[in-house]
């Protein structure tokens, strides 16, 4: 089985929000000093997920992202995760918030990468959130979609996937090729043995512009765009909260008062 | 925008034979936006028995309903939904189309966007017009909540997926005049792609998280799973429900599905008891619509006491036992 995974490198999302600041000019989020960028939540899961059909059938796991040089460092860790190979698709051209441009250029290093069986992408990023890429890019390879797994396998059919909904799960059975998008309820990522981490510094990690998976540059000009974000701000919280004082205890009564007084 | 595209529509749900909230809210700011556009408010109903909801519909905004009765549609399904909404848009071509952001709409949403080629901002929380150049103003959460963007579409349709509770649907008003028109294309049942072969229901016990009128939610700092069952004790005795943040699920304290914040739930308690938890947006932003917000936490400096409005800079190991001994005595009379 050929699987390709999609994978985005982030800001930590979890720092402080002292540490979060914004260029609203630019429209842009300034990284944080000394906070060293991560892969996107989802879509570490979405590795995850891919791994785990590898540790039980035969598959090969490509890894590809977009992103500058730095980004090589999420195909890195895809690699020390598991996958076999990776590509950095990095182009001067490819800088966009837009989620029709990402799932085009994608979709063109997918053509390039050649027969796949299943494609992952993380339901969303955990920086912008546009949460579609995963479903236009579907729609360009014109496989089907199935969106929020927490869990797939190999059947007669093609792919069995358990589906999050807020109630509950859905079973789904979808042929290959197609492409799912993965939720966080996959569970915990596995954690890269040392052998896996060398291997994936030495590993060579292609970089592909442009040019090198045929893209059509005129798509990618400004005006294309979609969606457009035209204002940034960061919200102002007033702190505005009232510090018990006392004793655990003269707290504790103080809070169950309030609460029931609230009921 | 030079196009002719026209209308606002509103995907609706229905659950039980009758119109979730979801949708009387959307159809509330579609209202406000088609008045601002000077255009017409669209619903579109799908699945047996939603005829007769079209009046209904009528009363809380809607001009136009539009309806299928075909059987594939009762329950939802990606790829008939799609193929649906899309063959439909393209015959009606709206100019703005608004889903919850449900199960639904966050599949759909997404998929139509990519067949149909418009401009897509999901979670957002306030919609308006820009008057002068006609076209959709949305505004969402971005960063785990760590700011705010502004976003319009270059494309139509502008399409947005709204968070339940963000807006009040109108009061009921039976003076109001619509149609209700049936949608006559036959669905062609190889279209289905990715089928629904069976469905879990997940047991919960007590109240469900985003229903829960008081949620109790965990940090790292609640420290093993052992611990969260008296954070359990309290959420019980208030009548609530449990949640955590990411860490606490990771570290397996508690399930995947009690996670609360950006890539988990989204709450809108009452009341709110974050125990142990720093208050990192990336959670906040999944509890922000909590009416009220109490915090234990020792470090002082914890980003939780800034948006608390009641909070306590101390041990909750030490807090906890009180309080639940105290309500249990205030409960007890």
């Amino acid at each position: 089985m050929n699987i390709i995974v999609c994978v985005k490198q982030v800001q930590d999302p979890e720092i402080p929000p002292s540490k979060f600041k914004i260029d609203p000019e630019t429209k842009q989020v300034i990284p944080p000093a000394g906070v060293p960028p991560v892969i996107s939540v989802y879509d570490e899961r979405a590795l995850e997920a891919a791994c785990r059909l590898k540790d039980k059938y035969k598959a090969k796991i490509v890894a590809i992202t977009i992103g500058t040089d730095k980004a090589s460092e999420v195909i890195r860790h895809a690699i020390s995760m598991g996958a076999d190979d990776g590509y950095l698709l990095c182009d001067p051209a490819f800088e966009s918030k837009d989620s029709f441009k990402t799932a085009y250029i994608l979709s063109k290093a997918i053509e390039k990468i050649g027969a796949f069986d299943l494609v992952l992408c993380g339901r969303q990023a955990a920086d912008w959130g546009a949460g579609q890429v995963g479903s236009i890019l579907g729609e360009m390879l014109t496989v089907p979609v199935v969106s929020f797994a927490c869990d797939i396998d190999v059947v007669d059919t093609g792919l069995r996937v358990k589906r999050v909904v807020s109630d509950g799960y859905e079973i789904l059975e979808v042929p290959m090729p197609c492409l799912i998008t993965v939720s966080s309820e996959v569970g915990l990522p596995r954690l890269p043995s040392g052998m896996r981490i060398m291997l994936a510094r030495k590993k060579p990690i292609p970089v592909w512009k442009a040019t090198d998976i045929n893209i059509e540059h005129s798509l990618l000009e400004k005006g294309h765009e979609h969606t457009e974000i035209i204002g940034l701000v960061v919200p102002e919280r007033k702190s505005e909260c009232e510090i018990i004082k006392g004793t655990p205890k003269e707290a504790a009564y103080e809070i169950a008062e309030r609460l029931v007084s609230m009921l | 925008m030079e196009n002719n595209h026209r209308n606002v529509l509103v995907f609706g749900e229905v659950l039980m034979g009758k119109i979730v909230p979801i949708t009387l809210e959307l159809l509330a700011i579609g209202r406000r936006l088609a008045d601002d556009l000077g255009e017409e408010l669209y619903l579109m109903l799908l699945g047996e028995g939603t005829g007769r909801l079209g009046e209904e519909a009528i009363t809380f905004g809607a001009d136009q309903v539009y309806f299928s009765e075909e059987k594939l549609l009762n329950q939802y399904n990606s790829d008939l939904y799609t193929h649906v909404a899309d063959s439909f848009c393209r015959r009606v071509l709206p100019s703005v189309i608004l889903f919850g952001h449900t199960d639904i709409g966050c599949d759909l949403a997404p998929r139509l966007n990519g067949r149909i080629g418009g401009g897509l901002s999901i979670d957002c929380m306030d919609l308006s017009i820009d008057k002068e150049k006609k076209h959709l103003i949305m505004r969402r959460p971005v960063f785990g909540g760590n700011a705010i963007a502004t976003v319009i579409s270059n494309r139509v349709p502008q399409m947005a997926t709204i968070r339940p509770k963000t807006f009040q649907p109108l009061e009921k008003n039976l003076s109001r005049q619509g149609d209700v028109i049936p949608l006559e294309e036959k669905i062609d049942p190889s279209l289905i792609k990715a089928r629904v072969v069976n469905y879990i229901k997940e047991e919960v016990e007590g109240v469900k998280l985003e229903e829960a009128e008081v949620v109790v939610s965990g940090g790292r700092g609640i420290e093993d799973k052992k611990n969260f069952t008296l954070l359990k004790e309290l959420a019980d005795l208030l009548g609530g429900a449990i949640g955590a943040t990411r860490v606490a699920c990771d570290e397996g304290w508690v399930p995947a599905h009690l996670q609360i914040g950006q890539s988990g739930k989204v709450v809108s308690p009452k009341i709110y008891i974050a125990i142990g938890l720093s208050g990192a947006m990336a959670h906040i932003s999944g509890c922000l619509g909590s009416k009220y917000i109490v915090a234990i936490n020792k470090d002082s400096e914890a980003n939780i006491f800034n948006v608390a409005h009641l909070g306590f800079v101390g041990d909750w190991k030490e807090v906890l036992p009180p309080l639940i001994e105290r309500l249990r005595e205030l409960k007890g009379k």
